[in-house]
């Protein structure tokens, strides 16, 4: 009773600029990469810059939403679950940040005819964090459709996975050092451990829709 | 002396508010949704309003079981109710205080030799197993609902967290009100015959009767027991009973209100009556069972899955063994206080087979023959009476009942000008009901039924209407004559 329905849906606009945040950031990104391919480098740190900035944005509203949810006992019985779905979800963005700062640092050489797959395996990603996303908004108002967006998620984190082995095999058979196919190899790694780390959210997710239940 | 007796009732109050407070607010408040000073407080006002508001009704129906009319009988009979909540609880049986106050009053009724009103025990037994079972059909009636609106409504966690906040709060006000209603019965309703406190008027309209003042001070010492023991109780028993989420939590402390409030609200069942349903008998019956109902029928909505159907089979056996053990003590305790510490656990009722008795009797197919010997004798004390008729006839209790009620000696004077002073609240004498009394005036019963029959005889007004849908006010016209007894009663 502490806390009135005005604080309620202030916290509620607070999880729903945190899922923003995410989904932004990976739009942010797939365009992120596409600049990079493209070599037009000003249209990249751009983007970089406003995917860090979202990430540090992010992260502060994490911590409010945890401190206000332990500071007013909210949602006792599913208080663990939601924090942890946050904290996974913010490894999502970080790892989205982490990655395009990478770019920024090693400035990796990837062979022109691999620019487009690379560019495939960037929207597939943005497509599994999106789709995690509309997961998690699912989660807070309609426990039993979440289904349906994981299977999207892992729809996309499957198709991201198949492009990334297809990246590494092919710049394995490829007429370059063996240190730039390491560092290829390196970078599709990388961002499909963005579509990984969207899919144990979906995981967590999953279990805390079955225990959702009234 | 009056304050020490019904000191017993307040230490059972305080015992009922600890347990049966931790009913309504424990889910709440062991699932953190609502702190335990604004349970407490909630819990506590409410209580005392269900007690003083609308309390008379199951006190009544625990008088009709057995009306213990001496101080230190009801003072014994308590603490005997007492001293068996704590034995069972002991054993881990979930047993309500009504189930041990009712074997303590028929032990009571064992030890003086009074009969005990079969049909009102019968009454009474009735609603305990009816009690958990409208519970948990209200729970899973409540919950299927609840579901189907939340999958059409799509909530947001965070708002329905808030809403099952307020849900809580207000449900838990409604139970608390419902629980003092009903429960003050079995803490103070062996003292409302030798209540000390006399009607205070507040305003022309308005005023507090005696009885309402000791409902009152129960309702306190139950309010005690919520802020001073519940919170422990809540959770020593919350991680057996509570384990369900808060919304399921709600909708059992609903379910438990409404069950509650069905058998304790006057006005619920006049309404009921008026509408031709049928009505619940006014008795007090026990939260802890109400709750485990209601768990139980939110796990049967569930599918099923995880009851633990052992807790009925406990259920059933405290129905047994509560008023068992609470008569067995009831027993003993009496023939201590009255034997060693010599105090008076009964008032000697004198009772006589006069010539109108045995004719009233006879019309109801009980054969003078079976007590001719005893016809124009005066006995006191109902064992004596029933030692007399046991050794004429081996009589059924219900018979004894029949007898008793039409035996006993109860001096009686229509005095008009008494009665035009007496107030009799809602229960107004109509000017028809009035005349015949005018007419009756000086006249006098040596037993009270023959009042009764003299102006049913006398007047329409004065007869109970037949047919349904006259409950109410056969229930009121009840009343009339209950208030008219105190008023003629010579003393």
């Amino acid at each position: 009773m502490k806390l009135p329905m005005r604080k309620t849906r202030e916290l509620e606009l607070e999880i729903d600029e945190f899922l923003d945040l995410v989904l932004k950031a990976a739009l942010l990104f797939q365009e992120g990469i596409k600049k990079y391919m493209e070599e037009d480098e000003e249209g990249f740190e751009y983007l970089r810059a406003q995917i860090v900035n979202h990430e540090s944005r992010a992260d502060a509203i994490r911590r409010s939403v945890e401190s206000k949810l332990y500071l007013h006992t909210l949602i006792p019985d599913m208080r663990g679950d939601v924090l942890g779905l946050l904290e996974s979800t913010d490894k999502v963005i970080n790892q989205l940040a982490n990655t395009v700062n990478q770019y920024a640092v090693e400035i990796p050489m990837i062979p022109g005819s691999l620019g487009p797959m690379f560019f495939e395996l960037a929207c597939a990603t943005a497509s599994t964090v999106e789709s995690m996303v509309l997961a998690i908004r699912t989660y807070f108002r309609d426990p039993e459709q979440v289904r349906d967006q994981i299977s999207k998620c892992m729809f996309y984190e499957k198709q991201s996975d198949q492009i990334s082995d297809r990246i590494k095999r092919l710049v394995f058979r490829m007429d370059i050092k063996l240190s730039q196919k390491f560092h290829v190899r390196y970078f599709a790694f990388h961002i499909e451990g963005i579509a990984d780390q969207a899919e144990d959210v979906c995981d967590r997710l999953a279990i805390a829709a079955i225990k959702r239940s009234v | 002396m009056v304050w020490l007796f019904i000191s017993g009732g307040l230490v059972l109050g305080w015992s009922l508010g600890a347990n049966d407070g931790a009913n309504v607010f424990g889910t709440a408040v062991v699932s953190r949704m609502v702190r335990f000073r604004t349970a407490a407080a909630v819990a506590s006002v409410f209580v005392i309003l269900g007690a003083v508001v609308s309390g008379a009704g199951p006190a009544r129906t625990l008088n009709d079981l057995g009306a213990v009319n001496a101080l230190a009988g009801s003072f014994t009979v308590i603490v005997a109710a007492a001293a068996a909540i704590f034995w069972m609880t002991k054993i881990g049986l979930p047993i309500s205080t009504s189930q041990a106050v009712v074997g303590g009053i028929i032990g009571w009724n064992l030890f003086t030799g009074s009969p005990t009103d079969i049909s009102s025990f019968t009454k009474i037994v009735s609603t305990w197993v009816l009690c958990p079972i409208l519970a948990a059909a209200f729970a899973f009636s409540l919950f299927k609902a609840v579901t189907a609106i939340l999958r059409r409504a799509k909530i947001h966690i965070l708002h329905l967290d808030a809403y099952t906040r307020v849900g809580f709060v207000i449900a838990g006000a409604f139970a608390s009100y419902s629980l003092g209603a009903n429960n003050i019965a079995n803490v103070m309703g062996l003292f409302v015959s030798s209540s000390p406190f006399r009607d205070i008027a507040l305003t022309s309209f308005f005023k507090i009767s005696g009885i309402q003042q000791l409902f009152l001070i129960g309702g306190a010492a139950i309010a005690v027991g919520i802020f001073s023991y519940s919170y422990r109780v809540m959770h020593t028993v919350g991680g057996q009973l509570y384990k369900i989420t808060p919304l399921s939590g709600l909708l059992v402390v609903i379910s438990q209100a409404l069950v509650l409030f069905l058998f304790a609200s006057e006005r619920l069942e006049a309404w009921l009556a008026s509408n031709g349903l049928p009505t619940f008998p006014l008795v007090p019956v026990s939260s802890t069972q109400a709750v485990i109902g209601a768990v139980i029928g939110v796990g049967l909505a569930r599918g099923g899955k995880g009851i633990n159907f052992k807790v009925l089979g406990k259920i059933a056996a405290g129905w047994v063994l509560a008023p068992l053990a609470a008569c067995i003590v009831s027993l003993v305790a009496l023939f201590f206080v009255q034997n060693v510490f010599e105090q008076k656990v009964v008032n000697q009722v004198p009772y006589e087979l006069t010539p109108a008795a045995i004719r009233a009797l006879e019309a109801r197919e009980l054969p003078a023959v079976r007590f001719q010997s005893l016809k124009g004798k005066r006995i006191v004390g109902a064992a004596n009476l029933r030692n007399a008729l046991r050794s004429q006839y081996p009589w059924r209790e219900e018979e004894l009942f029949t007898i008793f009620s039409f035996a006993e000696i109860d001096s009686m004077k229509i005095d008009t000008l008494s009665i035009l002073k007496a107030d009799f609240g809602d229960q107004r004498l109509s000017p028809g009901q009035f005349r015949t009394l005018a007419d009756l005036h000086g006249r006098e019963f040596i037993h009270r039924w023959q009042l009764d029959r003299m102006l049913m005889e006398e007047s329409e007004e004065w007869r109970p209407l037949q047919g349904k849908g006259h409950e109410a006010h056969n229930k009121g016209l009840r009343l009339q004559y209950s208030l008219l007894h105190e008023i003629c009663r010579r003393r």
